[in-house]
């Protein structure tokens, strides 16, 4: 024989879908909503969208080359990272708070922890809360318009009413991202036809979220519309709890983590001291996410009833 | 559509159509002739044929070395040139018997009289099979005989014929249904022979319609037999998968077929119980798909056991481009070749012949947990967190994971976005499991 053919252990087909693959499709689905905060709060939106992206990018390249470690910008993840972040702040904001947002969750959130795969916390959101706290008043300044406005959350707190309709659409004042429930449906069932994500953690989350809120809140209908609609729920349910490093893999645990969530948002909506809790219970949560697989763990094909 | 099926499993690219409406032709060998004497899982069988000996086709040249265990069949006349090891298609050197082809194809006495099912014992019918040869050819070449012998056949309610043929570019099983599909209930009538108690199942894939009809149609009159159309899906023609799809019952590793009341085979194997019951010809043949981008014209043939895979690509018309990857079976779970100077054996069943080599390319990325391997996996288990236990060569950690459970079926490497080699690291596993059980 002159030429050895290439050996290896089966299978020898692959799927064609990579993790960059998966990315790409995030960063898609997160258009629509990036687009209707960029024309709703006007160019300053999309310079914070350009730097949290860049920044996340940028740190993710610097940190991994000083390391010596291969380079993995090109899967993606620091794009979808940046993009979370970015969404994820007031159309205000100084420039450089997103930036340094960016480094904190690329570098001590994702790299510090092994990089891709090892955060036990989703990076964006933990950088979002680094924010919150470090610069609160900067943080929660919103505007519409360039009016100064409460987020329909705060007024639902302090016992006004909300336009239901306005919420859907986007027209309120809140994060670039979050305002507008159409365009982040409009990504979520691009997701799920792409079966990017399954629909376990977002409904679990929201049906458990609307249970809790109709319950502890007002036994009305409009009232808990309002809470499914505001604030970052739409957008932490389907982009952000579904984060595949930081949510259980277990079938079950996923829907016990979108329980948790549910239960952990209406708390800190309806009794903590912040009108917003979404970003709060899902790193939370996060941390959660070993024990809950260790509960879930499925039982193996033909070993019902049987201690494994 | 309530078609019968089970919970996880993937659709890699079929590739059927390259060769699925190829006639099987008969090929007859060329060059010498090799019978490795361990084609199925067991004892090794004795050879009873020394250098320089005359042999027929028919003739048993090895004999059964165990309980479990199965006699290897001359398939053409000839000399016997030499016993010794050569390779088999799972890289292993094998002790076998090699045969000159004296091209008369000269056969035993009685060879291919009829025998009526009706005046046959069950006792006749498990010596007729073991005599034979015959193993599950489906791939697994567990001794049929034994397998049709169970504790208690009384309690057997179910005889299921694989014919799902879900590992992509296989054709061999459709064309026998849609060629021989009178030999198929002929032997599962055999079968059922053995046991009184139970039904006749044949489970295909409905990619596979026309073997469908014809099959449902030969079993209209047939009380005992029925057909089940199954979803397609890898791996519907799995045993336990199968198993579930059929009658809803689960089988793990610990158990057998018969512990649930079945009987699997494959419906190759079962062709053959129906030629050495009732034909009186022993397992001699083996239908093979010889296929693949880089294969001129994929075919089917029936080759003689013992021929070499070389002659197959021949008579496919050869490479019309050069092939990165030959495997011995379809792309999921066959057995790469780094050579195909390789005998067809009981367990072939094709030969992928494949131009780009999908996997050498691949660069395995960090497990982003996206839980593909989760929902892909038939036997319902957490492959990212075998995986984990796998790295760190933890033993303990693999079997509370139920890692002894997988099946190596593939389903979650295919899948995986990070390209990682989970089935591989499994397999690894799963032998250093069965070694250290052994130590103790």
């Amino acid at each position: 024989m002159n030429k050895l053919l290439n050996v290896s252990s089966s299978p020898h087909a692959r799927n064609n879908v990579l993790t960059q693959n998966l990315m790409l499709d995030v960063a898609i689905a997160m258009i629509p909503a990036s687009v209707y905060g960029v024309y709703q709060f006007g160019l300053k939106a999309l310079c914070i969208l350009l730097v949290t992206v860049a920044g996340a990018v940028l740190s993710e390249y610097v940190y991994e080359s000083l390391m010596g470690k291969p380079i993995t910008v090109m899967d993606g993840s620091a794009l979808v990272t940046g993009m979370i972040l970015g969404l994820n702040m007031p159309p205000e904001i100084p420039l450089w708070i997103p930036f340094l947002g960016s480094i904190f969750a690329i570098i001590v959130v994702k790299q510090i922890y092994g990089g891709l795969g090892q955060n036990f916390m989703n990076p964006a959101l933990a950088a979002r809360c680094f924010l919150l706290i470090s610069f609160a008043n900067q943080m929660s300044a919103f505007k519409l318009d360039g009016v100064s406005g409460a987020t329909p959350l705060s007024v639902l707190k302090n016992g006004g009413s909300v336009d239901v309709a306005a919420m859907f659409v986007g027209r309120i004042p809140g994060t670039i991202g979050e305002v507008s429930v159409i365009a982040l449906l409009i990504g979520a069932v691009y997701l799920l036809v792409k079966k990017v994500i399954s629909i376990r953690i977002p409904a679990a989350y929201l049906i458990s979220f609307a249970v809790f809120v109709f319950i502890f809140g007002q036994h009305d209908p409009a009232y808990v519309l309002a809470h499914l609609c505001g604030g970052g729920l739409i957008f932490g349910a389907f982009f952000m709890a579904t984060d595949y490093v930081t949510s259980p893999i277990t079938p079950n645990g996923q829907i016990l983590f979108g329980i948790l969530l549910g239960v952990l948002t209406g708390l800190f909506r309806l009794f903590g001291g912040s009108a917003e809790g979404v970003s709060y219970a899902i790193i939370i949560s996060n941390l959660l996410v070993p024990l809950i697989e260790k509960a879930t763990l499925p039982v193996a094909f033909g070993k019902e009833g049987k201690k494994a | 559509m309530g078609l019968a099926t089970f919970k996880g499993g993937v659709h890699p690219y079929e590739g059927k159509e390259l060769s699925e409406n190829q006639p099987i032709e008969v090929l007859m060998p060329k060059g010498e002739l090799v019978y490795p004497v361990s084609q199925h899982i067991g004892a090794p069988a004795k050879p009873l044929v020394k250098k320089g000996d005359q042999v027929l086709a028919g003739q048993k040249i090895a004999e059964a070395g165990g309980f479990v265990s199965a006699n290897v069949i001359c398939s053409v006349s000839g000399t016997v040139k030499a016993v010794e090891p050569r390779r088999m298609a799972n890289g292993s050197m094998v002790n076998s018997i090699i045969v000159e082809n004296d091209g008369e194809y000269k056969t035993v006495e009685g060879l291919g009289a009829d025998r009526d099912l009706s005046s046959v014992s069950k006792e006749e019918i498990l010596s007729a099979v073991k005599e034979a040869g015959i193993v599950g050819l489906g791939g697994a070449g567990f001794p049929t005989h034994v397998k049709l012998a169970p504790k208690d056949p009384s309690k057997i309610d179910y005889v299921i014929v694989n014919g799902a043929e879900c590992e992509p570019y296989l054709t061999s099983d459709y064309r026998l249904m849609l060629e021989e599909p009178e030999k198929i209930i002929g032997g599962l009538k055999v079968i059922l022979k053995l046991f009184d108690n139970a039904k006749g199942v044949i489970g295909i894939e409905n990619n596979k319609p026309q073997a469908i009809a014809k099959l449902t149609e030969l079993a209209k009159d047939e009380p005992r037999i029925e057909v089940c159309p199954l979803k397609t899906k890898y791996p519907q023609g799995g045993e336990r998968t199968l198993i579930y799809a059929v009658t809803g019952r689960k089988v793990n590793s610990s158990m057998l077929p018969a512990d649930a009341g079945c009987i699997v085979d494959n419906v190759d194997t079962v062709v053959s119980i129906y030629m050495a019951v009732c034909k009186n010809t022993p397992l001699m043949r083996k239908i093979i798909t010889v296929t693949g981008d880089a294969i001129a014209s994929p075919k089917n043939f029936n080759v003689k056991l013992g021929t070499c895979y070389q002659e197959l690509i021949d008579a496919a018309g050869g490479f019309k481009t050069e092939p990165e990857k030959v495997i011995s079976g379809g792309p999921m779970m066959g057995q790469a070749l780094f050579d195909v100077t390789i005998p067809v054996s009981k367990t072939s069943s094709a030969l992928t012949c494949l131009s780009k080599d999908q996997v050498a390319e691949m660069e395995p990325t960090a497990c982003i947990r996206c839980g593909r391997c989760v929902a892909a996996c038939p036997e319902n288990l957490v492959p990212q967190k075998m995986m984990r236990a796998a790295k760190r060569h933890d033993i303990e950690l693999f079997q509370k994971l139920n890692g002894m459970e997988c099946v190596e079926c593939g389903s979650c490497a295919w899948g995986c976005p990070a390209r990682l080699q989970l089935t591989q690291a499994f397999r690894e596993m799963r032998v250093a499991v069965r070694a250290s059980a052994k130590k103790a």
